[in-house]
């Protein structure tokens, strides 16, 4: 009786979601499914390909793109890339931050501190803006929650770069990527073999940099991810021991006046 | 209502509850006499009030830390996210606790259809309920204004014009309800103002809904007048709070799920791109839960009708106590209503359905035939089917249940005419 | 009369009078209330914006924000300007004349309200079925002189206040 009732009502939960899902099912051809290591209940980021991640974007994005709601700190913090205290220091020192005004009114510039926001590449949208072709070229500190597709969307974009097929014409500085939403993306196909010296020796192909660098955005985008999944294990274990006490307590309460309501 | 006279045990008890008779309160609280058949369908109402307090605590907590300002908000969302101990948990409690809520209260008014429940004498409980939906449904879209996105931008846009489809006035109203010329940094402010407020009337009416409700008590799945107290009655503590318990910790379950597992997937992506008036996202979608009124204003090709529609979709629910002439409460024993009641449910999710599908060819359609049927429903079919249909007996008392031969068919017709 | 009927009709308009005495009272406090919700004095102050056209070429188009709002500026082609004009005005649905939605001696220069009428999106340029805009959140189907030929849009897109301050540039508002 009671499990019945339990289905029909786990059923309607889930009818009420159809209409949720059909939302995730777009024109485009569907991006490429990777086993990335933070999917799942219990995923996590790979420590190595965060850090090779970055080392992607510092080299190559960050010269157009901002992480503007990044600080160099966070590079050290548990979940993330974690590099060492020393590590995280002399990544933001490598950085020129503006700062200011100093006791005779002037913006100064100085070497970066931990607690210091990722440097802009660019002064403001517009600059950025300009300096693109006309194609704002989009702040990555959410990028992977802002796309619809997540970090397969990113990954695919990043290797989905194509010659055009026929009849398919480009305007300058525009160019085919096959994944990508109308197939016509502003961004240059940065990514070559080779491009980027891994300091463990890892072989920086195309792919491999690709997926590095979706890791690190995937962590940029959801650093409390490890976290998230780590507290809710333990929340549903809690809640689920709860019930069966509740389950049994309402039982003995009920079995008083109906034993099977 | 039959409740015993409550004199406090103790002497302070007794000198407090002379003065102001909380204690009274309480007690009757305790002791308020429930059908003792109520199902899982009933145990809404606790959820609902836990998803309310739920919202207000995490509402609060948010507003300690976020910026109402148009250059602001959207970083002080990500300052919530990453800086703020525990923000993401709460963050994310706060924004998936208004699809829980609006769950939950789905639930709870199409367990109202079905068993009848704002059928007299009941039906000032329904009215205040729809109250609290429309509050709830004005707070959810502020609230997902306020990460100022370019779905909230957007959202806050498409919502606002429609006042701007009233002839004469709508104009000067829209500009009214922005402060500006367009939705801006004015209409943010006061929409996280209006935001604050809405949940405390929410409360208000709360009181009021339950009030009401324990004035005539509770409906039941048999749909008929019982004794209070008696056989057929149970004491609201502790049996109904430990049933509302445990259906309140499978809901927990559920709801922990999204908010620990995938806390985004009821969002949409383009509310993490940052509000840009000059660029509209290619799919403008509300929230699941509004879709299908969504569905039902673009089914509509004239602006005006469109929206007139909308509301009558909302407020045509007001006036169902009296388009249902049945006499016969509860759907258990409607056969006919019965099968009315799910193509109802099936119209409503195919409604939310196609609002969430662009807005051309065969989803046009459907969202035209889906919002005919849903207003003929309630129009044509309720007031209809009540009086042809022949409804199965009902039996006298929730004990003694009449679908095992417990009474014989004459005699339930007889109460069935009573009733 | 008789004075006991007088006393009555004394005592109603005493009674009229403090009510309607009352109500302006009351109106007198909640019209504050609710006209500070009106646009602020800044927000009226941005009522203008001058735009240099002299860079556009033939055929395109730029968009700039007045009030909050976009504004597209089209400088139109010849063969644009004449399929315009072409249209037959009983197929709109809002019927009103392309010379009538530009500045006489100006025809290439269209500028209008970048907003869909039917519900405040932005519509797409070059897109949709008469050559004109694409409003994607509902699919209100402009023509190039931004008139409304399909969709839900009851209106043809807005066309703001506007004047040449000299052959490069336009100010708005």
């Amino acid at each position: 009786m009671i499990k019945s009732k339990i289905i029909r009502l786990f059923s309607l939960v889930l009818l009420s979601f159809l209409p949720v899902k059909s939302l995730y099912s777009a024109e485009m051809i569907d991006p490429i499914k990777v086993d990335w290591s933070f999917k799942g209940l219990t995923g996590t980021f790979d420590r190595a390909s965060l850090q090779r991640g970055f080392q992607v974007y510092k080299e190559v994005c960050s010269s157009c793109h901002s992480m503007q709601y990044l600080s160099y700190r966070n590079l050290g913090e548990p979940g993330g890339p974690e590099f060492s205290k020393e590590e995280v220091k002399a990544i933001a020192s490598s950085f020129e931050i503006q700062d200011g005004p100093d006791d005779q009114g002037e913006m100064f510039t100085r070497p970066g501190k931990p607690s210091d926001k990722f440097k802009n590449p660019y002064p403001n949208v517009q600059a950025a803006t300009a300096a693109n072709g006309g194609a704002y070229p989009p702040d990555m500190s959410v990028l992977v929650k802002a796309r619809k597709g997540g970090a397969n969307y990113i990954y695919s974009v990043l290797v989905g770069y194509e010659d055009p097929p026929a009849g398919v014409t480009l305007d300058e500085g525009v160019y085919y990527n096959k994944y990508m939403i109308g197939n016509k993306i502003k961004m240059p196909n940065n990514l070559i073999d080779g491009l980027v010296e891994y300091s463990d020796g890892t072989e920086s192909t195309v792919n491999q940099m690709a997926k590095d660098v979706t890791t690190f955005l995937a962590w940029a985008a959801e650093p409390e991810l490890e976290t998230r999944h780590k507290t809710g294990i333990k929340v549903m274990i809690y809640l689920i021991l709860l019930t069966i006490l509740v389950y049994l307590s309402m039982k003995k309460i009920w079995s008083r006046i109906d034993p099977k309501i | 209502m039959s409740d015993h006279e409550y004199t406090p045990k103790s002497k302070a008890g007794k000198w407090f509850n002379d003065r102001l008779p909380l204690l009274t309160l309480g007690a009757h609280l305790t002791d308020y006499p429930t059908p003792k058949n109520l199902n899982y369908w009933w145990t809404f109402g606790g959820i609902l009030t836990f998803c309310l307090m739920t919202q207000i605590v995490t509402g609060i907590i948010l507003a300690m830390h976020y910026v109402a300002h148009a250059d602001l908000a959207f970083a002080s969302i990500e300052h919530i996210m990453r800086d703020v101990n525990y923000g993401w948990l709460i963050r994310y409690i706060h924004s998936n606790g208004a699809s829980m809520f609006f769950l939950a209260v789905y639930i709870h008014i199409f367990r109202s259809l079905f068993y009848g429940s704002y059928k007299s004498p009941r039906e000032v409980i329904w009215i205040i309920g729809l109250l609290i939906y429309l509050l709830m449904m004005a707070a959810a879209f502020m609230g997902y204004v306020l990460p100022w996105g370019q779905m909230s931008f957007w959202g806050a846009t498409v919502i606002t014009n429609l006042f701007s489809a009233i002839p004469l006035v709508g104009d000067s109203i829209t500009t009214w309800l922005w402060g500006a010329y367009s939705v801006d940094n004015p209409t943010l402010n006061r929409f996280f103002s209006l935001h604050y407020l809405i949940p405390f009337l929410i409360l208000g009416l709360v009181v009021l809904h339950i009030w009401a409700l324990h004035v005539p008590g509770n409906n039941n799945p048999v749909g008929i007048d019982i004794k209070k107290p008696s056989k057929d009655t149970v004491p609201f503590h502790p049996y109904i709070t430990i049933k509302d318990a445990f259906a309140l910790l499978m809901f927990m379950i559920i709801f922990a799920g999204f908010v620990f597992f995938v806390p985004n997937v009821l969002g949409h992506s383009d509310n993490y791109i940052p509000a840009n008036p000059m660029v509209t996202p290619a799919h403008i979608v509300p929230e699941w839960y509004l879709l299908p009124f969504y569905a039902i204003l673009r089914s509509v090709p004239d602006k005006l009708g469109g929206v007139i529609l909308m509301f009558s979709a909302i407020f045509i629910l007001f006036v169902l106590p009296w388009l249902d002439t049945s006499k016969v409460r509860s759907a258990v024993f409607r056969p006919l209503y019965r099968q009315f009641f799910w193509i109802l449910v099936i119209d409503v999710l195919m409604l939310g359905y196609v609002g969430a599908m662009p807005a051309e060819g065969i989803y046009l359609v459907l969202a035209r035939v889906g919002t005919v049927y849903y207003f003929l429903h309630f129009i044509v079919v309720m007031p209809v089917v009540g009086y042809l249909e022949k409804t199965d007996p009902v039996p006298m008392s929730i004990s003694e249940p009449v679908l095992s031969g417990g009474v014989k068919p004459s005699l339930a017709r007889k109460i069935n005419d009573k009733v | 009369m008789s004075k006991e009927e007088k006393k009555v009709n004394r005592r109603d308009f005493l009674f009229t009078a403090t009510y309607t005495v009352g109500a302006v009272g009351v109106g007198a406090v909640i019209w504050p209330m609710i006209d500070q919700m009106n646009p602020d004095k800044a927000q009226k102050a941005l009522a203008t914006t001058e735009v240099d056209i002299s860079n556009i070429e033939p055929g395109k188009s730029i968009t700039v924000l007045w009030r909050g709002k976009p504004v597209f500026l089209k400088r139109r082609t010849q063969d644009e300007i004449a399929e315009a004009r072409a249209v037959n005005l009983d197929d709109l649905p809002d019927p009103q004349k392309d010379e009538d939605r530009v500045k006489e001696g100006k025809d290439e220069w269209l500028v209008m309200l970048g907003v869909c009428t039917h519900l405040g999106c932005v519509p797409l340029k070059d897109k949709g079925d008469f050559n004109g805009w694409f409003c994607p959140c509902h699919g209100s189907h402009y023509d190039v002189s931004g008139r409304i030929r399909k969709g839900p849009a009851p209106t043809n897109m807005e066309i703001p206040k506007f004047e040449f301050v000299d052959s490069n540039t336009i100010k708005i508002g």
